[in-house]
């Protein structure tokens, strides 16, 4: 077996085809290619890809085995046990509660999610709606907003009593005060809202790439538009509806932020905070963590199987022609002031009113709703606070050092990983690609304990450095890594290597002289956006950091739990600034790269 | 029958200005502007046009897939759409026939299904049973030669089977007026000539009535009763494919439709329908001209390449005969192309491939009165 360019295989296995969530092992007989691909250990060549694999490899299994291992090991360190699933699952730990409230919130922030970035993406690709800009601006609030951030903005705008909502609209207009963002619905409100970007994103792609004349000739057929909605539209949109859906259940599933700061406050435990929960108690039961773990982990599989099953006769839609669309946008007629003023609408609440509380309150001594008092009080002291904090520098000097770290690792690593897996015939490239995917399921939590389970048993000293960080993120954004790298080496005709190989140039020189230059741009755009989803990783981070070593995603949360809204208001000002200033380079050099398509967390 | 009357439409959404057509002066840009035609019982009737001509939307706007600025259509005595009276029947209950360029054949449905579709999703007085349902679904597929592929998946259908599928669920409905959309512009150049004459054959054997857009002008030719050749949302010429290919009746259509020999002349005299022009090369004699031009206008004269008779001996007794030199020879296998000199003038001539005069070679050619066209000069 030798890894030869294989031009022809390349072009159907674009990144469209392997990459979704799980896509089926090939057995046994993978593994055995794949090993007798290692076995070519003296080329450089070899070398290179057999890295590539042992670390993707290493990433990807390694902290999964030990999670089971722990969890599964009875208390005398010999045999199996099922003592910490009872433990996190029995008695009264309320366990039924909060798996109805996790299954809950999931499933109706992914439905909301989905229901508004359907209907908006349709408004954009499909209507003549003005302000279509808008759209695109408020798809980038989940990459410069982090979670945690909006989180904080919604507290500010629906606390039960200080809320702006509720003391500056309800209580003068309706006399009560309805709005409660520290409930289930709050936070499904919040997590929606954050997630709807990314489905819009997903849903703009699947109606740019389907023919609007399949929907005419079923008009033209007589059908209403009802039925043309019914029987056309909505089926030949199923198939990306259904991998969104689970794209927002799982990320919903794993989100810590969200019921972090709304539901803990009521007592509203979802896995996540559970985990932490936890594991922030003494004694710790790193057991029954372990156990919550891999019951997030059976869940957010069971919605992969789910979805796949789902999908199991719309594997073959992708048809007809290869012939561009021309767009012919739907006339909204008397009915495009209002769609208008629905986008405007939309952009304020979910844009506007988060980021200008956020930056009204870091002007604040203490938070409260606006009046004369508040207003007349305003001042920068918060931010002279965040100024001299010591702590603050550090973090942002240890978030810019994981995240840059992190991003140029990733990139490495995943344009030698999309080399082999889409232009060599190297049996084990599909096992290859799906381990390169597997961190896309695994919740941040989940890996952030795994990981803690691996290197509190290592005598190698990274637990509690700024290593364990880099390792977790490192796991966590390879599957994004590997659709940057993989777009951008499906973009180069293999003829371009094969030229070069026909001059003369050894394989390295080839992928370093060609290859390398070529990528550069998506690479670089990849490189970007990690940096930038880098500096908002809290869920892992909340479990592997140690004081002093903290990042600014979590000097945020200390700042949440020690309650000091305003200042933590300041220090979010300043992530904002700092993230809008990485995502306008990013799009300079990524806009060819489809940055925009990619801002799922 | 059809008729479309001072058919207008514009684009006022700003990207489209931005990035197409902008007239200089700022004044609204019309993707059709003004467009008035026919189309008989029982017709072909072919929008031919380059890309941008107007040609599509114009269809689309018959089909109610798109709101003209102004006009009026009718079909057979309805109104479909009249901006004055305000009416806009949608294209849902127009009761046409469509034929996509990209044939929108539905991927999640069964061959059968998609043809069936059109009958299901009529109104309910009108619905046929089930059970008539399937006859005619399975009529019209044995029509068109995919009785055999009925429960296949859509997509497992090669382009040429998708293409007729395409047909048959327009055909389904047994519409008034069918409307092709560059059907044949995706399948490869052997399969699209072979569709020719199927669709050909379909339409006349069916006695369809249809609107046919097309870039195509070989397509259009062959295809066709009537031809309107399109351009920058105006039609040109209206006219059966050998009066529009013999007698074109603007330098667009000339230029457009096969090759043509283009000469500036001066009209010196005129008797009857012949005509006598003068030109920097010599006088020429047009017979049977249609619009009979002033004696001193400018005109301009159009020559097909196969009219050009080509020897090498001067014969003396014929009219329009001029002497040039060979400049190129391309030999195309079926004809043969000569490229002669006169003067300034290049002259195109096409011939029978056993005529071959080498480059260099003194010549001498003549064209018959009758085959002198004269185009009004814009």
């Amino acid at each position: 077996m030798t890894v030869v360019p294989a031009p022809t295989t390349s072009r159907d296995d674009g990144p469209g085809s392997g990459h979704g969530v799980a896509p089926p092992p090939r057995g046994a007989a993978a593994g055995a290619r794949l090993l007798r691909l290692l076995r070519r250990p003296l080329s450089l060549q070899g070398l290179l890809v057999g890295g590539a694999v042992v670390v993707v490899g290493y990433l990807a299994v390694v902290p999964l085995g030990y999670l089971i291992h722990d969890t599964f090991l009875s208390a005398d360190g010999r045999g199996v046990s099922f003592a910490a699933f009872s433990r996190a699952y029995g008695g009264n730990s309320q366990s039924g509660e909060m798996l109805l409230n996790s299954l809950w919130f999931a499933l109706g922030s992914a439905a909301l999610a989905l229901v508004l970035g359907t209907s908006l993406a349709y408004i954009q690709v499909r209507t003549d709606t003005p302000f279509k800009g808008l759209f695109f601006a408020a798809s980038l609030v989940p990459l410069i907003v982090p979670g945690i951030l909006y989180a904080t903005s919604w507290i500010f705008l629906g606390d039960p009593s200080s809320g702006i909502l509720n003391s500056l609209v309800f209580k003068p207009l309706f006399g009560s005060s309805p709005v409660n963002i520290y409930s289930v619905w709050g936070m499904i409100w919040v997590q929606g809202l954050h997630l709807a970007p990314v489905a819009f994103l997903l849903m703009v792609a699947a109606f740019r790439a389907m023919d609007p004349s399949l929907e005419e000739s079923a008009a033209m057929s007589g059908a209403s538009r009802l039925t043309v909605l019914r029987r056309v539209t909505v089926p030949l949109l199923r198939p990306a509806m259904i991998s969104g859906a689970l794209l927002m259940f799982v990320q919903s599933l794993e989100s810590f932020e969200v019921p972090g700061l709304l539901g803990l406050q009521n007592g509203i435990y979802v896995f996540t905070s559970r985990i932490y929960f936890v594991l922030r108690a003494y004694p710790i039961d790193y057991g029954a963590a372990g156990a919550y773990a891999i019951g997030l982990l059976l869940i957010a599989a069971a919605g992969v199987l789910f979805s796949s099953w789902l999908q199991r006769s719309s594997r073959n839609f992708q048809t007809v022609t290869g012939k561009a669309f021309r767009p012919r946008p739907v006339e909204l007629g008397r009915a495009r002031p209002f769609v208008g003023a629905g986008v405007i609408l939309y952009f304020l609440i979910t844009v506007v009113l988060p980021v200008a509380v956020l930056v009204y309150a870091s002007l604040l001594k203490y938070y409260a709703a606006p009046s004369s008092k508040t207003l007349s009080q305003m001042t920068f002291a918060n931010y002279r606070t965040v100024w001299h904090q010591p702590l603050a520098f550090t973090a942002l000097k240890n978030s810019l050092i994981v995240g840059i770290g992190a991003a140029t690792a990733v990139m490495v690593l995943t344009s030698i990983v999309s080399w082999v897996v889409l232009r060599t015939r190297a049996r084990g490239r599909r096992l290859l690609d799906l381990l390169a995917f597997t961190p896309i399921v695994i919740p941040g939590l989940v890996l952030g304990l795994a990981l803690s389970f691996v290197y509190l048993r290592t005598p190698l000293p990274i637990y509690g450095t700024l290593l364990i960080l880099l390792i977790s993120y490192c796991t966590r954004y390879l599957p994004y890594g590997m659709r940057y790298a993989s777009s951008a080496m499906a973009q180069m005709s293999p003829e371009l290597e094969e030229s070069a190989a026909v001059n003369g140039a050894s394989w390295f020189q080839t992928f370093r002289r060609v290859l390398l230059p070529l990528m550069s741009g998506g690479i670089l755009a990849g490189w970007v956006y990690i940096l930038v989803v880098s500096f908002r990783e809290l869920s892992s981070t909340i479990l592997l950091y140690s004081p002093g070593k903290e990042v600014l995603s979590v000097l945020i949360w200390e700042q949440f739990e020690n309650g000091q809204f305003t200042t933590l208001a300041a220090l979010g000002v300043c992530m904002v600034v700092l993230l809008f200033l990485l995502v306008s380079v990013a799009y300079r050099f990524g806009a060819r790269f489809g940055l925009q398509n990619d801002s799922a967390n | 029958m059809l008729t479309v009357e001072s058919l207008k439409k514009s684009y006022d959404d700003t990207a489209v200005r931005r990035s197409k057509r902008r007239s200089d002066d700022g004044s609204r840009v019309f993707a059709v502007g003004g467009v008035d035609f026919e189309v008989h019982d029982g017709e072909l009737f072919t929008l031919l046009g380059p890309s941008g001509c107007g040609k599509t939307t114009t269809l689309r706007s018959v089909a109610g897939l798109e709101r003209p600025t102004g006009g009026r259509v009718t079909l057979g005595g309805r109104v479909l759409f009249d901006d004055k009276q305000g009416i806009n029947i949608g294209a849902n209950r127009r009761g046409l026939g469509m034929v996509f360029q990209s044939y929108a054949i539905w991927p999640h449905m069964s061959v059968f299904k998609n043809v069936s579709f059109p009958l299901e999703v009529m109104p309910r007085a009108k619905r046929p049973g089930r059970k008539e349902i399937e006859e005619r679904v399975e009529q019209v597929l044995e029509v068109i030669e995919l009785g055999a592929y009925a429960s296949r998946p859509a997509t497992k259908l090669s382009g040429g089977q998708q293409q007729r599928l395409a047909l048959a669920r327009a055909l389904v409905t047994r519409p008034e007026l069918m409307l092709l959309d560059e059907p044949l512009s995706n399948l490869d150049a052997k399969l699209r000539e072979n569709m020719r004459f199927e669709l050909k054959r379909l339409q006349r054997e069916l006695n369809l009535t249809a609107i046919y857009v097309t870039h195509d002008q070989a397509e259009a030719l062959v295809m066709s009763s009537r031809i309107a050749v399109m351009n920058q949302g105006r039609i040109e010429q209206i006219g059966k494919p050998r009066e529009i290919y013999t007698r074109p009746a603007t330098r667009f259509v000339a230029e457009f439709i096969g090759t043509s020999n283009f000469v500036e002349a001066k009209v010196t005299s005129v008797r009857g329908d012949e005509v006598e022009v003068d030109t920097p090369q010599g006088r020429l004699l047009a017979h049977k001209v249609e619009k009979v031009p002033l004696v001193g206008d400018t005109v301009l004269i159009s020559i097909r390449p196969e009219c050009v008779d080509l020897t090498r001996e001067r014969r003396g007794d014929v009219p329009n005969e001029w002497s040039g030199t060979v400049l190129t020879r391309a030999f195309m296998g079926d004809v043969v192309d000569h490229i002669v000199g006169v003067g300034n003038l290049e002259i195109r001539n096409r011939s029978n491939p056993t005529l071959s005069i080498p480059p260099g070679t003194e010549v001498h050619f003549s064209v018959a009165p009758d085959k002198v066209t004269l185009v009004p000069v814009d």
